[in-house]
């Protein structure tokens, strides 16, 4: 293949070499015309700006132009098929984005009277009820910001069940290898000893090692499902009892409820608590594209703990528990946020769940498994699944198709790249070697899918083929940018802009005119 | 005399008297690709056999390095925070993490030698 051609702008067709906002600065060009400041005397003082403080000076149609290019380097759901593992990256669809502008929930202000505020506290709480449905748990718990944060949530409600207790000496938390990252973190952060619990060679938990490890130090087990491989735990039901058995809590990461919804009641799984990406399950943007938010539903078990502010009602109204301590919040373990939640993503997912329906939303779990197991069967042609037999929601290859061609996983991505698409998340999970995880979601249509599939088969093809480890080295060619030395960026990254040393002088002299 | 041995998890020891040097093999700088950070004990750190002990983070992934022994920590490598690619350049050599002084040296018994090791990699098929 020919190397891109260089132009004399250093822009490639369409694609516009964009400086920095700073590096455009034209010295004294405004959008705003403005009146001369009237003259006053100085009174800052030693405390008077030495120099000029360094804003770019632009006219409106240079800083339009400037946006709406770095705006086009974004690369979306909405530009294109996103196949990155482990992030449920489906359409957002626009009615959600319609009911989150109408106004009454658009200007609203926490502040605000209860009184003034009922529907919107009506919306919460008809959300609640949907999630509390949807998994057949008794509670909810609203206010955390994001996934982790249930998790958080979670964990803070199985702490304070152990110390009402009188269990509050159990100081281990157990989490098996095929859990989300964030798992052993949110338990460290809460105070726990973290062990980790092997996968057995399908790729699930290793039950005998998990009850090996079961015992009266344990406070809760941690269980992504579906887990990080894609694949459902299936001794799910066999666990709960034995973590129940010892005394301890379950808790089921249920970021990959996509997978789920309409078909698995999570409360049947003995799970005590679980959180739920309203911003993945329930299509509200994310990834950059907006905030998450992580409800947290809770078993009888572990309701009585539920953080404040909690939404209350009786036949007068809605009203809000601002306060742990007494009354409905007696045992509450208190505030982690500041206000309610994430209420602007709450409008977004309780239009989806309404819209879908529990029909659409059966069909979309199921579409989601559908789409995974149709790019598995398909790549399975050319490229190696890390695990037998069929997925859920995402899919994982291994590197061992590209054994002994010296082309890697980050190599494929990046070629990937030139075919048009986001690459899928690589080197995740870490217990599949070279990991190439898919999640195509259940909004892409066969069409995209077969195209997708088109492309990754030709470069596996092609890597197979031998003596390309140079061609796919040299990947991408078309991107914006040639392949990013990430090393170096990791190592010694440039995080802050400085001006030239002559655009210091120039603003040196400025000050002293 | 000193002797080498290696853990599962791909730690090398080298074990002069009551003091050891700790670090990861060649297999494992090569597995893990660039290394862009690492952090190391401070000394006096208690490390038990198999407990974490420091960490290490390549441009793939995250990981734990595992004491492979029991004892206290005599001295991190002060060098390797601000040049982490010394573990990729001479991992068995000036990009050891730390030493330490054991406190059960009869633990090493349950260690590979070399040529346990390099079998043990060979089966790993990678």
């Amino acid at each position: 293949m020919n190397e891109p051609m260089i132009t004399t702008s250093g822009h490639r067709a369409l694609q516009i070499e964009q400086p920095l906002i700073f590096e455009l600065d034209t010295g004294g060009s405004t959008a705003v015309d403005l009146p001369d400041p009237p003259k006053v005397r100085m009174r800052l003082g030693n405390l008077r700006n030495d120099k000029a403080i360094g804003l770019p000076g632009l006219s409106e149609p240079e800083v339009v132009r400037h946006y709406t290019r770095l705006s086009q380097k974004n690369y979306s759901i909405d530009t294109g098929f996103y196949p990155l593992g482990s992030c449920t990256m489906k359409h957002n669809p626009r009615l959600n984005e319609k009911m989150a502008r109408l106004p009454g929930f658009a200007d609203i202000h926490p502040f605000q009277p209860q009184s003034t505020a009922q529907g919107a506290y009506e919306l919460m709480d008809t959300l609640a009820h949907w999630l509390k449905t949807l998994t057949g748990m008794p509670a909810v718990a609203m206010s955390p910001a994001a996934g982790a944060h249930g998790e958080l949530c979670g964990l803070m409600c199985i702490r304070s069940a152990h110390d009402a207790n009188g269990q509050g000496s159990r100081k281990l938390v157990l989490v098996p290898e095929s859990a989300h990252g964030t798992n052993p973190a949110t338990a460290a952060l809460c105070g726990y000893r973290v062990e980790s619990i092997p996968a057995n060679a399908a790729g699930r938990v290793d039950v005998a090692a998990l009850k090996a490890k079961l015992g009266p130090e344990v406070a809760a087990v941690m269980i992504t499902n579906p887990n990080t491989c894609g694949l459902f735990e299936t001794e799910c039901i066999e666990i709960a009892k034995a973590v129940h058995a010892a005394g301890a809590y379950f808790y089921m990461d249920g970021a990959n409820f996509n997978a789920l919804v309409g078909r698995v009641r999570i409360a049947d799984l003995g799970v005590d608590a679980m959180h739920i990406n309203l911003h993945k399950t329930f299509s509200t943007p994310h990834g950059g594209g907006g905030p998450g938010a992580g409800p947290t539903v809770l078993s009888a078990a572990l309701a009585a703990f539920v953080p404040v502010p909690f939404v209350v009602h009786d036949t007068k109204g809605y009203g809000v528990v601002e306060h742990a301590g007494h009354g409905a919040a007696k045992q509450s373990f208190g505030r982690m946020k500041g206000f309610q939640g994430q209420f602007g993503v709450f409008v977004r997912a309780l239009s989806y769940i309404l819209a879908m329906g529990v029909d659409g939303l059966k069909q979309a779990s199921g579409d989601a498994v559908l789409n995974a197991n149709y790019l598995r069967a398909k790549l399975s042609a050319e490229l190696t699944p890390a695990f037998d037999g069929i997925c859920m929601h995402e899919v994982v290859f291994d590197d061992g198709f590209l054994k002994n061609t010296g082309v890697s996983t980050l190599d494929v991505a990046k070629a990937l790249i030139d075919e048009g698409f986001h690459p899928m998340t690589m080197y995740f999970p870490l217990v599949v070697h070279g990991a190439l995880l898919m999640e195509p979601t259940e909004t892409e249509s066969k069409a995209t899918l077969d195209q997708f599939i088109a492309s990754m088969l030709a470069l596996a093809r092609r890597a197979k083929q031998g003596d390309q480890a140079e061609w796919f080295k040299a990947a991408p060619r078309l991107a914006p940018r040639r392949r990013l030395d990430e090393t170096q960026a990791a190592r010694k990254p440039v995080l802050r802009w400085k001006p030239s040393e002559a655009t210091q002088a120039a603003a040196a002299r400025q000050a002293a005119e | 005399m000193s002797q080498l041995r290696f853990t599962k998890d791909h730690e090398w020891i080298r074990v002069d008297g009551v003091t050891a040097t700790v670090g990861i093999t060649t297999y494992a700088q090569g597995q893990l690709g660039d290394i862009v950070f690492v952090e190391v004990p401070a000394k006096g750190k208690a490390l038990k056999a198999g407990g974490e002990a420091a960490v290490v983070e390549s441009v793939k992934a995250a990981s734990e390095v595992y004491a492979p022994a029991s004892g206290e920590v005599t001295e991190g490598n002060a060098a390797l925070p601000n040049a982490p690619e010394t573990v990729n350049k001479d991992p068995q050599g000036a990009g050891w993490f730390f030493k330490m002084a054991l406190s059960n040296p009869a633990e090493l018994n349950g260690l590979m030698d070399q040529a346990a090791y390099d079998s043990y990699v060979a089966s790993l098929g990678a």
